[in-house]
């Protein structure tokens, strides 16, 4: 697959058009202003915290994690139930913010950002995989692929061929014009893959991907984001119970309590 | 098609009951409002122009007779009106403007029929005019309203003793049965003594005799009526008037007193022999909108060849237009704020659920990477297209209730009409009243999405995420 995602001269629906994202001022980049380093980490959190309050009572879900996650992975975020995994994962995805530390994607510290430079962010470098595929019901399976590359302003033509490029890449292409409600649950979450990677971002964040998922169609979707991932070499961190897909695991890092309790190195780098 | 866009309509079908319910309030408000402005418009339309056929759209008075002359017009005729008719008339910037240009005299006085037995008199507010002018007049209908009177021949630039009477004047002074009115009763005395009425009576029929007119001084098929004035030298004067016809007036006021009659018979009696003036030089437009133009001009040429004299439009002279139109576009007002607020109300409480069942999905593409300000330009897409569907349905309706009642040959009788006229909605032929419509629901649905939008937007991603 082709990582390079070209935005610069798309015309795209002007009420999702983003600006450029968040630039440092040094070291190499890729074109979409982030490091793209091989040495440096996809993902690193210093003493990150997140306490949730309810009313008077603050529940702390995240109580001070440090770890860095290498490019190029596939990494389990592992633990029990409530132990913050979903959390830990909701940080590195900037959709929620620490309340104590801090969290570095691709090199920038996305505590320094806006609302509006995050979601930018977001759009250029992260994909994300839904445990229950959070597709948008009333677009097609092409259409919801389709989506995150008109957030970052690729012209048609180019969207076009991507989209069927990825669909094609998982199996879907054939049913590119079905809405979600007309695919089953391992259709569903090839177009959720489909859509996290036709961007080629540099992090997609899978929460529980085959929880919904019989053992075998979870198989073909581990088996799928595994070749993707051998492919395009994007970073995948995983939030999951599910032995069958830890077994796949470049790194785990396993969380109780809020802690970072155990950091297991797998399997080097391919 | 813009994927914004996209989105937007399939997830109004999506939810098609909630929007068809939604986009039929917007639907019922935008026909209500166009056919009520379009009945509103019919009526101003009908009211501009039974006053400007009656009585043009610009008169030209001396000085002072708008506020002071109207209790005594013989003391406020124009003098030498004829240049002053010449003046007008042959302006470049007047001439292709006008419909008619012509001079009327107003009068007040005693009119008495004496003829067959009868006693009868009664005050009576006169008119005097070109017969010829007055059916040009009659003709005009910018408005395309219908509402146009045929020269009926009764009153006649050749037969100077001919006029006209309201058909009240007509009762009181028992000429319903000689001019074959319909349902007239005919005059029934309190009682065979007269009282104080007549002596007076008599005395104004033996002036008519006096004066050489008089009851059957003429072979005319039809009656009579003595007409007593005080000239403009203070002297009692009687003409005898041929009645031609009586003419419902709408107001009862006007209907009970109204004479009109050929200018020379007006001028007779109120100049006698002397200089014959006139109360006004009336002139009416081919076009309304030219109105303003041709007053300035008028003012101009009055301040310049150094004339006491003064323009008034139909407006000042017939208040009631103005009120009506006042009173009707209050109605008109107070009746899109009432469809406004539904229509608000409608579209906020569709959009509010459409926020709350899509909360993971607002989530998801918040995730993605949509900014706070796309998911609230969704919303807000989502509510305007709402109202465009509905107020473009509601329009087409307006037009289908329109053209049926157009169609169906209903009559009424408007405030100040005298004549059954037809029952119009004038929705087609006013685009500005459509388009309005359209544009304001259009906005308000629009506006009305703003607040779920908002709160949509506002949403955290997590817990939006996290949201069943």
């Amino acid at each position: 697959m082709n990582p390079a995602v070209t935005h610069s001269q798309a015309k795209s629906d002007p009420g999702l058009r983003r600006d450029d994202g968040p630039r440092r001022d040094d070291g190499p980049r890729r074109d979409d202003g982030v490091h793209a380093d091989a040495a440096a980490s996809a993902v690193r959190l210093h003493d990150a915290a997140k306490t949730y309050r309810t009313g008077d009572v603050e529940v702390p879900a995240l109580r001070g994690i440090t770890l860095d996650i290498p490019y190029h992975r596939f990494s389990m975020v592992v633990g029990a139930s409530g132990s913050g995994k979903s959390t830990l994962l909701n940080l590195i995805g900037c959709i929620d913010a620490p309340t104590r530390g801090t969290v570095e994607v691709c090199g920038v510290n996305v505590g320094a950002l806006e609302d509006d430079a995050l979601a930018d962010f977001r759009a250029k470098n992260i994909g994300f995989i839904f445990q229950t595929f959070s597709l948008v019901p009333v677009l097609s399976a092409y259409e919801n692929v389709e989506y995150p590359l008109v957030l970052v302003g690729m012209r048609e033509a180019e969207r076009r061929e991507r989209t069927n490029e990825v669909l094609e890449a998982v199996g879907l292409r054939a049913h590119a014009h079905r809405r979600p409600n007309e695919l089953s649950g391992g259709q569903r979450q090839r177009v959720a893959i489909a859509r996290a990677l036709v961007k080629a971002p540099q992090v997609v964040l899978a929460d529980e991907p085959t929880a919904n998922l019989d053992s075998e169609t979870g198989a073909s979707i581990i088996e799928l984001m595994k070749r993707v991932q051998a492919q395009s070499r994007t970073t995948f961190v995983f939030a999951t119970h599910d032995p069958q897909l830890m077994s796949h695991a470049d790194e785990t890092f396993l969380i109780r309590d809020g802690r970072l309790v155990e950091q297991r190195h797998e399997r080097s780098a391919p | 098609m813009n994927l914004l866009f996209k989105t937007a309509l399939r997830n109004i079908s999506r939810n098609a009951r909630r929007s068809l319910m939604t986009g039929s309030a917007v639907a019922a408000g935008a026909a209500a409002m166009m056919l009520f402005g379009g009945f509103v418009a019919y009526i101003f339309a009908g009211l501009e122009t039974s006053n400007v056929q009656r009585i043009g759209h610009l008169s030209v008075f001396r000085s002072g007779y708008f506020l002071f002359g109207s209790g005594n017009p013989a003391a406020y005729g124009i003098d030498d009106y004829k240049r002053v008719m010449d003046l007008v008339t042959n302006d470049p910037v007047i001439k292709p403007l006008a419909n008619v240009v012509t001079p009327t005299q107003s009068l007040l006085g005693i009119a008495g029929n004496f003829s067959g037995g009868n006693q009868a008199s009664k005050t009576f507010l006169g008119v005097g005019l070109v017969p010829s002018a007055r059916d040009r007049m009659r003709l005009w209908d910018e408005r395309k309203t219908g509402q146009v009177f045929k020269a009926d021949g009764r009153l006649a630039d050749g037969d100077e003793t001919r006029g006209i009477v309201g058909v009240g004047l007509a009762r009181i002074l028992g000429l319903c049965g000689p001019l074959k009115v319909a349902n007239c009763p005919a005059v029934t005395s309190p009682s065979a003594d007269a009282g104080p009425d007549a002596k007076p009576r008599a005395d104004l029929a033996d002036l008519a005799q006096l004066e050489g007119g008089g009851t059957g001084a003429s072979k005319d098929v039809h009656p009579h009526l003595e007409l007593l004035a005080a000239t403009a030298g203070g002297a009692p004067n009687v003409v005898s008037l041929s009645v031609a016809g009586a003419e419902p007036q709408g107001v009862r006021e006007l209907d009970d007193n109204f004479i009109a009659m050929h200018l020379a018979l007006a001028q007779q009696l109120v100049y006698g022999r002397g200089e014959h003036k006139v109360t006004a030089i009336v002139l009416q437009l081919h076009r309304s909108e030219d109105l303003p133009v041709v007053r300035a001009r008028l003012q101009h040429l009055i301040a310049q060849n150094h004339l006491d004299l003064e323009v008034r439009d139909f407006g000042e002279l017939a208040p009631f237009y103005v009120q009506v139109k006042a009173m009707f576009g209050t109605i008109f007002i107070f009746i899109s704020l009432v469809m406004g607020v539904i229509v608000l109300f409608a579209v906020v409480n569709t959009m509010t659920m459409n926020v709350l069942e899509r909360t993971n999905e607002i989530g998801t593409i918040r995730a993605m990477g949509v900014r706070r300000s796309g998911v609230r330009r969704q919303f807000i897409l989502e509510g305007a297209l709402i109202g465009a569907i509905g107020a473009t349905v509601g329009a087409i309706l307006a037009l289908v209730v329109a053209a049926l009642v157009n169609h169906a040959g209903l009559t009424w009788v408007p405030p100040g009409n005298s004549a059954p006229t037809p029952f119009r909605v004038d929705v087609v032929d006013h685009v500005g009243l459509v388009l309005g419509t359209w544009l304001s629901l259009t906005l308000i649905a629009m506006a009305a999405a703003l607040l779920p939008a908002n709160r949509a937007a506002r949403l955290s991603v997590v817990d939006a995420l996290r949201h069943v």
